[in-house]
């Protein structure tokens, strides 16, 4: 057994680290970020939440328009109303999940 | 064939009819009870024994419990233990429903929106009821944000009240979407695989992955149910 083989060995497993945990890496990441495919998850989310808001605006609107006989012109303003609610969802979750897992 | 929508299908199978309202046990309630007793069944095993090493229930049901209790302590902080077994039954549930979804010939019923809105309405006004009951009158100062200068009340206050609103929408949609799609997604795929012959091979191979992904995305929608519950709760309790 001589001196010099040693770190050599070493300095080869680790490479051999690196390059396992290099390959692995990227495997693990996407999951814990909260998306079911990457991008797939984050578009999901972010055009559900949009779509709500102007969904429950138009809903609000219509409902608010039967009940003080001013059809059309509440349900055109909450749904303008609405599409802003849902930007302020989308916005929000944005900047939740980007300070949430770090 | 069969077309990818009818696993969505739902069929009485103990027809009851109350004052003109069908409150028939179908398959769907069926498939909820079968979740109930085996979330309940596997859960009461798993905490039965108590043994200082734990088998393999045990281990389930530990995982179980650390998981929901460190996502409670990340997103409302010590003061979200009182609220464990409304979440922890919330996750269980939906797993639950989500897995055995995954099981062939059985029924999904958390791709229903009825059933998702359901749990997403009663969460929702559960954490409304809870800020009230918190903060009283002071809870309004929700639908302000901080900071928002006066001229702009007028324009905010709607559309954060519309914000606040869409809540149980997009709680409800997320799962059901999520679920249903999966679910046509695997049976067109799988439709392909008899009606291509000797190439049905490559959708086959298709299926055997979507079918893995399923599973992570069964897990992943009833933690993000979970987590935006306990996300509600924080605002009830927090206010901003």
């Amino acid at each position: 057994m001589s001196e010099p083989e040693r770190p050599s060995s070493l300095d080869d497993l680790n490479k051999r680290l690196k390059d396992a945990r290099s390959k692995h890496a990227p495997d693990e990441k996407p999951e814990d970020e909260g998306g079911s495919s990457g991008g797939l998850g984050l578009g999901f989310r972010v055009a559900i939440d949009l779509v709500a808001g102007v969904a429950v605006g138009v809903f609000v609107g219509w409902l608010l328009d039967r009940w003080l006989g001013t059809t059309p012109w509440l349900m055109v303003l909450f749904f303008f109303l609405g599409a802003g609610a849902g930007f302020s969802n989308v916005i929000r979750a944005e900047r939740a999940s980007r300070t949430k897992p770090d | 064939m069969a077309s990818p929508l009818e696993q969505f299908e739902i069929s009485p199978i103990v027809p009851i009819q109350i004052g003109g309202i069908d409150l028939s046990f179908t398959n769907s309630s069926l498939w909820m009870t079968i979740a109930v007793i085996v979330a309940g069944g596997t859960l009461t095993v798993a905490a039965g024994r108590g043994a200082m090493v734990p088998g393999r229930l045990q281990t389930i049901g530990e995982l179980l419990y650390e998981f929901i209790a460190g996502l409670i302590k990340e997103t409302i902080g010590s003061e979200g233990r009182k609220y464990f077994p409304i979440i922890f039954t919330v996750f269980v549930f939906v797993l639950t429903g989500n897995l055995l979804g995954m099981i062939p010939y059985s029924f999904t019923f958390t791709s229903h929106i009825i059933v998702t809105f359901a749990m997403a309405i009663v969460i929702f006004l559960a954490v409304t009821v809870l800020g009230f009951v918190r903060h009283g009158t002071h809870f309004f100062s929700f639908f302000v944000p901080p900071g928002t200068p006066l001229v702009m009340y007028p324009l905010m206050i709607p559309i954060e009240i519309l914000s606040y609103l869409s809540r149980p929408i997009s709680l409800a949609v997320r799962l059901f979407a999520n679920m249903m799609a999966g679910h046509i997604l695997l049976k067109v795929i799988a439709g392909f695989v008899a009606a291509m012959g000797v190439f049905g091979i490559l959708p086959l191979a298709l299926v055997v992955a979507l079918t893995g992904l399923e599973i992570i995305i069964a897990f992943l929608q009833a933690y993000v149910f979970t987590i935006l519950t306990c996300l509600y709760i924080n605002d009830a309790i927090k206010l901003h």
